[in-house]
């Protein structure tokens, strides 16, 4: 369910960054602010916890592939919402940086797929509601298997809009979500499964623990809901209204210098290689060669040049690989002789 | 990731090199952090079939590559590992978006093909530049520019218990998975339950461990802050780096460098 880097655009990106760190500047303060300090550093370990358990892999069932635990919701029943946001935010930036599970700018999406959605929707609104303040086993197990199966259709259902929003894949919307969403009905049941085993192994063996957690929570239902209803409109609402105006305008970093150098128009992207190629793709039509035969000479003169634009594009571009891997390479002689 | 051990070895590795002591291992963290989070923005703006747009983009991880005197083999093959997902969902463009953009000879080149040329060159790009900035920083290194960046202090303090307790965690978590391994036959033991179980202990380990580790540190007086031994300052180098690398992202992103360059070799 991690998303890369290379599928968004920056308007999706940032705008799912914005909420991300917002959540996680609101939380950091509430853990500051209500919980015994003996938390923190559980908070950490568990985070280590949460890293190690997901290299265990265990078989998915007459699939014959294999998957790991998530942990969004395993994280938020033993901790509480707000430091499960944060160690499972802790988590994927280390996973972005150190196994590339995710990129730099699709932080932010992943920590809302994985994080925020587990922790302040599914969390509050599914689980708590099923357990209610003490439950037994049996109600455990339900509320942990349900929130699960929820929780793993919302989150790919997260990444599906991001992807679509950003509109660099070229899959449409219902395929995409098509071919997420049941197999993560898989996986949410083995997610659902794996959980619950954790979750009645612990309440059987230290059942103070999860009573401890659930106790521990501040009786605070209301303010958590304002700021989460809020966060969520104000996530799809700038997500959709940024992503729709990016569409609009598919260069977002160029908008924003227009916005800063106040030029209305820079001439970079009509010279650029998408325009050579449009305009080319236009011309074509127009070859000689095709059905066309009343091609003029001057589209004619028009299409030579667009050919030499765009081959030059693509020469252009193998001497722009070459130019700088030979700079890397200068460089790395000029360190070893010095 | 398929064996613990394998995955905790390769993590350690890539932080080991922030060890060096390169020109470029010496810049203050929020320079680097800076610049690659600027990278990231510039190479993900570029228009879907903006292929050559993209290539001089590969100066910045080279460039830190190289002058950080990274291995340049092992960056490749934890790029490699990570590639396939990208191809995954790329894989489906050429399927989608079959208008032909373009004729090389006789050969028709749609508009899928070129879009998934740039979601590859691009994953390769974002995941090089973060492997990089790792490789140059190192992960406390990156936290303490985070948090002089404005990130609130337990969040800081909560990537630094993550990161001190990964590889005790780890390794205890790579030993009962071993345990288990060696006494399991065929697909015996394998089950969820085991799973359950496996997971739990290891859960209750660390939860123990915690609470000792936790009055420990009370002992020595600990107050909820990290502190460095190594500190930063952002001089003129860094300001230099931050600009130039800045200032050469937003050319290469508005100025067809590529296309400029054919045009000048007769193309």
């Amino acid at each position: 369910m991690h998303m890369a880097d290379a599928l968004l655009s920056p308007a999706v990106g940032g705008t799912m960054w914005a909420v991300s760190a917002g959540s996680i500047a609101y939380c950091s303060a509430k853990v500051r602010k209500e919980l015994d300090d003996r938390k923190v550093p559980l908070m950490g370990v568990l985070g280590a916890f949460l890293f190690a358990a997901q290299m265990i892999n265990f078989t998915i069932p007459a699939t014959g592939s294999s998957g790991h635990l998530g942990g969004g919701l395993l994280l938020a029943i033993l901790l509480g919402p707000y430091a499960a946001f944060l160690t499972i935010s802790s988590v994927l930036m280390v996973q972005a940086l150190f196994f590339a599970d995710g990129g730099l700018l699709a932080l932010g999406c992943n920590i809302f797929n994985m994080g925020f959605i587990p922790a302040f929707l599914v969390y509050p609104l599914v689980y708590k509601k099923i357990s209610g303040p003490a439950p037994g086993r049996r109600r455990l197990i339900a509320a942990t298997m349900i929130s699960a199966i929820i929780g793993l259709q919302l989150g790919p259902l997260g990444v599906v809009l991001e992807t679509a929003f950003s509109g660099i894949s070229a899959l449409p919307f219902s395929t995409f979500a098509l071919l997420m969403q049941p197999i993560h009905l898989a996986i949410g049941v083995v997610e659902g499964a794996a959980t619950v085993a954790i979750i009645s192994f612990v309440h059987k063996a230290r059942p103070e623990i999860i009573q401890e957690a659930l106790g521990v929570r501040p009786v605070t239902q209301r303010p958590l809901r304002t700021v989460l209803v809020s966060f969520v409109v104000a996530a799809l609402l700038t997500g959709g209204i940024l992503s729709w105006f990016a569409s609009k305008n598919p260069d977002g970093l160029e908008w924003a210098i227009a916005k800063v150098t106040g030029a209305e128009e820079l001439k970079g992207p009509e010279e650029g290689l998408h325009a050579a190629m449009t305009s080319f793709q236009k011309k074509t039509a127009f070859l000689p060669d095709y059905s066309f035969k009343s091609a003029t000479v001057r589209t004619k003169s028009n299409t030579a040049d667009n050919l030499g634009t765009s081959v030059s594009g693509f020469v252009g571009g193998l001497m722009t690989l070459v130019i700088v891997f030979l700079s890397g390479f200068l460089l790395k002689r000029r360190i070893w002789s010095a | 990731m398929c064996s613990i051990d394998g995955g905790l070895l390769d993590f350690k590795n890539l932080d080991r090199l922030a060890d060096g002591d390169t020109a470029i291992h010496r810049l203050d963290p929020r320079a680097k952090v800076l610049a690659t989070l600027f990278f990231v923005i510039s190479v993900v703006s570029c228009g879907k079939y903006e292929l050559t747009m993209l290539f001089p983009f590969f100066l910045f991880p080279v460039f830190m590559i190289t002058l950080g005197n990274i291995p340049f083999l092992y960056l490749v093959k934890k790029i490699a590992v990570v590639i396939p997902f990208a191809v995954m969902i790329g894989m489906l463009n050429p399927l989608f978006d079959r208008q032909v953009l373009l004729h090389v000879g006789t050969l028709g080149i749609t508009g899928g093909w070129i879009s998934f040329a740039s979601i590859v060159v691009r994953a390769v790009l974002t995941v090089s530049a973060a492997l990089a900035l790792v490789a140059v920083t190192g992960f406390p290194g990156i936290c303490a520019a985070l948090e002089r960046l404005g990130m609130p202090q337990p969040f800081a303090v909560q990537l630094l218990f993550l990161y001190r307790y990964i590889f005790v965690l780890a390794e205890e978590g790579g030993q009962m998975a071993r345990a288990r391994e060696l006494r399991t036959f065929g697909s015996r033991g394998r089950g969820i339950g085991t799973y359950g179980s496996l997971i739990g202990h290891l859960l209750l380990r660390t939860w123990m461990r915690a609470e000792r580790i936790h009055m420990a540190m009370l002992a020595r007086g600990f107050s909820g802050v990290f502190h460095t031994r190594r500190q930063f300052r952002f001089g003129a180098g860094e300001a230099v780096f931050l600009v130039g690398w800045g200032a050469f992202f937003i050319t290469v992103r508005l100025v067809p460098v590529a296309h400029l360059l054919g045009a000048l070799a007769g193309f």
